[in-house]
């Protein structure tokens, strides 16, 4: 039994060309041995790993109107940006914000109801990070310096992140902030939260619903600032505190319709 | 060989001029460095119970791995606690658990770091206590 080149090549071309050799042929006759022995797991693909229902998922709840009482938003604002060593640069351009106020129009622009009730219109509304079960920031970061943690919170992990801002260009609520300038240039050195890092020039930054209070049993800045507005809880629970009034009140979150699942609500 | 001593002196000029560093430093070795870790905080407990979250030699050889580590725990795995090889349970955190005790960044850490020629960048974000200057000549005393 011989065999010369030419033939071989020849008997090798044509049963390629009907799909009888090579990784076609392993498909029709021993389908998705291949593919399993590629991956090194040996008997079939396994199933992708589902994740567990999670036990926490951290939402905050907000209601608007007390928010409108006079001095809240400030006060809010000055807890947490105190707290987190964020620096004001006193300009918009370059502006760092964790937690910051805008109007209805900007808030909920989009998918503003246009018939909206005018009181509510006029309110001043807390804006802060999401903190999205499906957080568009996640996915385009290409460090992994920011990440969505296992009770919901979107971390950032300053060490890691190289300043490219992907994650402000995918984030539907401008919650992140770049640093063009070191931070500690519009800090004051006497106000610092010792027990707190500040950022350095060149990394973006957000609101980490005060995972660091957390850790220690308290709660956020914020929260804490003005209990009467902002309720703080786990959405996963339905006894927590936020699921009971979001089960009496009504509310609205900003940008449903990117299905990015934001976990703070305003309360209408 | 022709012309050997031409050969020769130029060799002996590249050799010096290539090894000018060494001779030039020669006997200048810079001292090792004395770190101090007489800070408040570490007055404050009694002699015998000073100590850190591991033993002596454990954090001099070691801090950089530890602290990268702690890093990794507390930011991304969320585990703030630390349980050292006695037992012992620490609080992860660099400004509120090692920085509490080792007030003293020039004299401490900056030490031994100018003498390696390394520089971490902790600090860049990492908050140093300020080092009143007052202070500093009843710590230099020695």
């Amino acid at each position: 039994m011989s065999m010369n080149r030419r033939e071989f090549i020849k008997i090798t071309g044509l049963s390629t060309l009907f799909g009888l050799a090579g990784k076609g042929a392993f498909e029709l006759l021993r389908p998705g041995v291949l593919d399993a022995a590629e991956h090194g797991h040996g008997h079939g693909a396994p199933a992708p790993e589902e994740p567990a229902e999670a036990a926490i998922r951290w939402g905050m709840t907000i209601d608007v109107e007390k928010c409108s009482e006079p001095g809240v938003v400030e006060r809010c604002i000055k807890a947490c940006h105190s707290v987190h060593n964020v620096p004001d640069f006193g300009d918009t351009k370059n502006q760092v914000k964790w937690l910051w106020e805008d109007d209805y129009e900007h808030t909920f622009a989009g998918n503003e109801n246009e018939f909206m009730a005018d009181h509510v219109k006029a309110l001043p509304f807390l804006c802060l990070c999401n903190h999205c079960d499906e957080p568009p920031c996640v996915r385009v970061c290409p460090t992994k310096a920011t990440f969505r943690r296992p009770d919901g919170i979107v971390a950032m992990d300053y060490h890691r992140c190289i300043g490219c801002r992907f994650c402000m260009a995918a984030c539907p609520y401008g919650s992140r902030s770049f640093n063009w300038f070191d931070p500690r240039d519009a800090l004051n050195q006497k106000e610092y939260n010792m027990e707190f890092p500040t950022r350095m020039r060149g990394v973006v930054e957000k609101c980490n619903f005060c995972v660091e209070r957390l850790a220690k049993g308290q709660m956020p800045a914020c929260v804490e600032a003005a209990p009467q507005a902002l309720a703080f809880g786990n959405l996963a629970d339905p006894d927590s505190n936020v699921r009971q009034i979001l089960r009496k009140r009504s509310s609205m979150r900003r940008k449903l319709e990117l299905g990015s699942k934001p976990s703070v609500f305003y309360l209408v | 060989m022709y012309d050997a001593w031409k050969i020769l002196v130029g060799l002996a000029i590249f050799l010096g001029l290539f090894t000018f560093a060494f001779w030039m430093n020669a006997g200048k070795a810079a001292p090792v460095p004395e770190v101090k870790i007489d800070t408040p905080e570490i007055k404050k407990m009694p002699e015998p119970e000073r100590k850190c979250v591991e033993d002596k030699h454990f954090m001099r050889t070691t801090h950089m791995q530890l602290i990268n580590h702690w890093r990794d725990q507390a930011l991304r795995d969320g585990n703030r606690e630390y349980v050292n090889k006695k037992g012992e349970k620490y609080v992860i955190s660099l400004q509120n658990t090692c920085i509490k005790c080792h007030s003293n960044k020039k004299e401490f850490c900056d030490k031994c770091h100018d003498y390696a020629g390394v520089s971490p960048y902790c600090w860049d974000c990492h908050i140093v206590p300020p080092e009143e200057p007052k202070e500093e000549p009843k710590g230099n005393e020695l």
